[in-house]
């Protein structure tokens, strides 16, 4: 942690005053006065920015460790398709993979009688559902890259070592294997999660309202532009800087 | 030429022994290159048996035969009277057999593979809570007693990272000592480290040989292993070209490739 003293050296003071200074000037000169009335919304907007975040990337790593273990150490008719899928996604924009999903599966879902008739179909006619499942496949798809040369780059010695002691293969997988692969690429997950964050504003244009979208909806019912978009960017930075911080705090815990 | 069958067991000619291990006639290729050519050895409760020999002679690879880290080719292997159920090909029938007798024997090797992301008390409770199922306050229980033994009470709750190569072998083998296993298996424990580290961890080794813990010991301390092995085994391409207790084998070696083998390594 940077103490106080370590704060007050020459440099570091004009640059604290300069921000000091920006502030000010930001908050005097320019308008915020749309903030009480789009308050509510902007907390539902961040709301939902941090659960699609936190949800797609959960999902999504949960689908990367088979992904991953099946191009590391699968049959070629396992590895075959999970690089194949691994490809495809790293391979198109996410904007696309939204879009294809949304209007694609979103259109074909209502002709097709049984799923208009099922309890799912409440959720499958709003947008959030194909945003989720297109953010977790994306995820997936990244992360499952970078998830087969964790499970590559862990030493054999280590697995020797829960052989040698008679471990069984599950036991090994979650006791070793696993821990060890993600410690070993905890700082890569971690950029790519600040990465999927910053993904989430896409989901704005099949009218889920995140964050970003009510940055949009200011700025289209007031003709302020600017300090939205600035509130917007503080608002990513803090939330980037909060994962930044946690998945220091994980890697702190466990020496590489 | 002196040299013994290989079909003779190494064990001490003397009244009724508990076995421990009994190997026969191991054989073991990588490829078209035939590492072991038939390999024999038993070693009775409390034996402490130091397997010797230039690099390359199979050593390492026999040892880890025995716990199916590497699958024999063919021969016969047989922990606590238990025989290994092997295919033609030696591969094993029943995995579930080999974890089972695996768990019996504690190994200690060359690199010291600690598990890198756990303290040593949890590198040394993870065998019995997660695979012996011992409940876990008795594991950490008797593991403290174990890192105090191997010296390194005070640094339960350190990982391997902060150690040196010394304290860490240490820990390996207060690991390898948590299952209480029947036999202990050291692949060249003291390889890896610096010549001033080699002496904590012998003494160790030392202690465990006078309370009795049967030991198989690939070394190439040769003053350590006529100091603590009750019987050598010195290995030549794959064959024992001869074996013996200690005092006979270097005191007085038969074989020219021993004699030679014994000078150069001093």
């Amino acid at each position: 942690m940077t103490t106080l003293r370590a704060l007050m050296q020459p440099h570091r003071i004009v640059m604290l005053l300069l921000l000091v200074a920006v502030v000010i000037w930001c908050a005097v000169t320019l308008r915020w006065d749309w903030i009480p009335e789009y308050a509510p919304l902007a907390l539902e907007g961040l709301w939902r920015t941090i659960w699609i975040m936190v949800v797609t990337c959960i999902l999504g790593f949960a689908l990367a460790v088979p992904l991953g273990l099946a191009q590391a150490v699968g049959p070629w008719y396992l590895a075959a398709p999970a690089r194949a899928f691994c490809t495809i996604i790293r391979g198109t924009p996410l904007l696309l993979q939204i879009w294809l999903l949304y209007y694609g599966l979103g259109s074909l879902f209502p002709q097709i009688p049984w799923i208009r008739g099922s309890e799912l179909w409440p959720y499958l006619r709003q947008a959030w559902p194909y945003a989720v499942l297109a953010l977790t496949l994306s995820y997936a798809g990244y992360e499952g890259e970078v998830m087969r040369g964790a499970f590559s780059s862990v030493n054999k010695g280590q697995l020797e070592a829960a052989n040698a002691f008679g471990m069984p293969r599950l036991t090994m997988f979650r006791r070793i294997w696993l821990p060890q692969a993600i410690r070993n690429v905890l700082p890569t997950l971690g950029g790519e999660t600040i990465l999927q964050l910053k993904a989430t504003p896409l989901v704005a244009t099949i009218t889920v309202v995140e964050l970003y979208a009510v940055s949009s909806r200011v700025r289209s019912d007031t003709f302020i532009v600017y300090e939205p978009l600035i509130l917007l960017a503080v608002f990513y930075m803090i939330i980037a800087g909060i994962i930044a911080l946690a998945f220091k705090r994980l890697e702190d815990r466990v020496p590489g | 030429m002196g040299v013994t069958d290989p079909a003779t067991d190494t064990a001490i000619e003397s009244g009724r022994q508990e076995e421990a291990i009994r190997v026969t006639d191991l054989h073991k290729s990588f490829g078209k290159l035939e590492v072991l050519k038939g390999v024999s050895l038993t070693a009775q409760k409390g034996d402490v048996v130091a397997i010797i020999g230039g690099s390359g002679s199979g050593k390492s690879t026999f040892l880890r035969c025995i716990n199916f880290l590497e699958t024999p080719s063919a021969g016969q292997i047989v922990v606590n009277g238990e025989e290994i159920k092997m295919r033609r090909d030696g591969s094993p029938v029943d995995r579930r057999q080999i974890e089972r007798i695996r768990t019996r024997l504690g190994m200690v090797f060359q690199a010291f593979n600690l598990w890198t992301h756990r303290t040593l008390l949890e590198n040394v409770i993870e065998v019995p809570v997660y695979v012996l199922k011992v409940p876990r306050a008795e594991a950490i229980k008797r593991a403290r007693v174990l890192l105090d033994r191997v010296g390194l009470g005070d640094k339960a709750d350190t990982f391997p990272a902060f150690l040196s190569g010394g304290q860490q072998q240490r820990a390996a083998i207060a690991r390898a000592l948590a299952v209480d296993p029947s036999v202990m298996l050291f692949d060249e424990p003291t390889s890896a480290l610096d010549p001033e580290l080699v002496g904590e961890v012998l003494t160790v080794i030392r202690d465990l040989a006078a309370e009795g813990r049967t030991m198989l010991l690939v070394t190439h301390e040769m003053k350590f292993a006529r100091e603590v092995a009750t019987h050598v085994v010195y290995l030549f391409e794959g064959r024992i070209e001869e074996q013996g207790p200690p005092e006979e084998l270097f005191g007085n070696p038969q074989s020219a490739r021993l004699q030679q083998f014994l000078q150069t390594v001093g």
